[in-house]
């Protein structure tokens, strides 16, 4: 028996969304922790994806940065294409890719309940059902989606956001029992408050701060390397019997 | 930024119920991680506590073996003194100590369903109010809680103290997370499916043809080692786990995510329960 290494030494991962907030540092912790790393985002225009990558290679790792949205089959499909020709092999795979909206029921638009529902949903189906065919090949895998407290609670101002993380997290579920038995484990994170620009307005206020801070039990707001974290306990073997699961990492909010 | 470290080194951990199982595995796991580890168990007399805190020693750290019955608070607070006498801090808290039940609610003796109510619940009370006014003293620590798959889906079919307690101790964890946060304490629970312990069964997954009965029920397919909930505890000891508390990890192999259920003793052949 020895300490389990959160050493993802010779593996490949894929994190989608993961120009900036907690994609982007899930992608260091994982070049970190000595794998390669393909990123994709929605955006590319503004070189954050591309810088993300330049960091992963002066990590000495292989890096490829893909624009893609992940609710388009073809953008998803020619991902993971360009990721198996250039690593062969895919590993792990952060479902991380998602947007928010704060609409109520009553205002929101059928255009803008797709939206949401299609990045944060059906962009992880998409994703796990791409890289899923591979990993089953493979006889080995793991999958980590990204939800929310907002799938565990409801929040009368997220709809939309609410509904979709929730599926995450059910889909979690079912993808676990459909890709146990091919050796695939696959979990899903639910942080809390963490500096992301997706809150930015919640934490840039100090008033605002204040109240998101006192509102767990442990009175801070995360840094998105804390998630990365637990997504790297998640890929390595030291959870080597956790699948199906949702950490909840929100500092006691929802406890 | 850096790989979080796994590593308890200079740290200090007391385990309860450790003379096997998950609770060895435990005090091992924290043991290489670096830490000194004090164990207790109510039962000494099979020279099991012992041999573990033999195991710890040889790993090059200190170790204390204390009997206590965690569901006396005489024996608590000796234990908890005895633990601060010899380490003069305790960083961690393991409440794993429990005991195995079967009898269904129309057979149930007020006695057995005290007992068993007792050492899990009340135990995980009386040794987290202990270690949790030491710690508050400190402005750090954190406290792992085992319960089980039990306390979230009924696997018996029948009423028992068993899974009720287990889901009290997931509560308790959530409580307590809010309670001693604010003194930088994390408290979280871990929830085991079906692992190679002694009370899993009652050990009866040794026989081939009981495990494959089970590790069909499995989505990864297998039954676990104790050291698998040992790593799973070590992740929530650490930095890496640093914004998780009042949270359970079900660590179950995708059991719980579908709809079954670890086998009732009744569909399994040859196993005799008492």
């Amino acid at each position: 028996m020895s300490i389990p290494s959160l050493s993802l030494e010779g593996k490949t991962a894929l994190v989608t969304g993961a120009r900036r907030g907690i994609g982007e540092a899930t992608a260091l912790a994982f070049a970190e922790a000595g794998a390669d790393v393909a990123i994709c985002d929605w955006v590319v225009e503004g070189g954050e994806l591309a810088a993300v990558a330049e960091q992963i290679e002066k990590l000495g790792r292989r890096s490829l940065a893909v624009e893609a949205d992940v609710s388009r089959k073809a953008h998803v499909d020619s991902l993971v294409q360009r990721t198996m020709d250039e690593f062969g092999t895919i590993d792990v795979l952060v479902n991380n890719a998602g947007i928010a909206s704060a609409i109520q029921l009553l205002e929101i638009s059928e255009d803008d309940w797709d939206l949401v529902i299609n990045i944060d949903l059906k962009g992880c189906h998409l994703c796990s059902q791409a890289v899923g065919r591979i990993m089953v090949e493979q006889k080995r895998g793991n999958i980590i989606n990204i939800s929310s407290v907002f799938g565990i609670n409801g929040h009368p101002a997220c709809v939309a956001y609410d509904s979709a993380k929730a599926g995450v997290i059910s889909l979690t579920r079912a993808l676990a029992c459909n890709l146990g038995p091919y050796n695939i484990r696959v979990n899903a994170i639910a942080p809390g408050s963490i500096k992301t620009e997706m809150i930015r307005p919640l934490w840039s206020d100090p008033e605002l701060l204040r109240a998101l801070e006192r509102s767990n039990a442990l009175g801070r707001i995360a840094e998105p390397s804390e998630i990365a974290n637990v997504a790297l306990f998640l890929a390595s073997d030291a959870s080597s019997y956790v699948s199906g699961h949702t950490i909840v990492a929100d500092a006691g909010l929802t406890a | 930024m850096s790989i979080p470290s796994l590593s308890l080194e200079g740290k200090t951990a007391i385990v309860t119920g450790a003379r096997r199982g998950i609770g060895e595995a435990t005090a091992l796991a924290f043991a290489e991680a670096g830490a000194d580890v004090a164990i207790s168990d109510w039962v000494v007399e099979d020279g099991e506590l012992a041999a573990v805190a033999d195991k710890i020693e040889k790993l090059g750290r200190r170790s204390l073996a204390v009997q206590a019955d965690v569901s006396r608070k005489a024996d608590v607070d000796n234990l908890v003194q005895r633990v601060m006498d010899e380490f003069g801090t305790i960083d961690i808290l393991a409440n794993n100590a429990g005991i195995a039940s079967g009898t269904p609610l129309l057979e149930m003796g007020e006695d057995e369903w005290d007992s068993v109510i007792d050492v899990h619940l009340k135990g995980c009370y009386l040794c987290s109010q202990a270690v949790g006014k030491i710690m508050v003293e400190q402005k750090r620590g954190n406290i792992i809680n085992i319960a089980s798959v039990e306390g979230v889906r009924s696997v018996r079919r029948s009423a028992n103290p068993y899974p009720g307690a287990k889901a009290g101790i997931m509560l308790l964890t959530r409580g307590m997370a809010w309670e001693l946060g604010p003194y930088n304490i994390r408290v979280n629970a871990i929830a085991p499916g079906a692992i190679k312990t002694g009370m899993f069964l009652l050990g009866a997954w040794s026989d081939p043809e009981i495990s494959k009965l089970v590790e069909a029920r499995i989505p990864l397919g297998r039954i676990a080692e104790p050291a698998e909930i040992a790593n799973v505890a070590l992740f929530l000891t650490s930095g890496a786990a640093s914004f998780i508390t009042g949270h359970t990890i079900v660590a179950d192999a995708g059991l719980l995510a579908g709809f079954q259920s670890p086998p009732h003793p009744d569909d399994l052949p040859k196993l005799e329960l008492d």
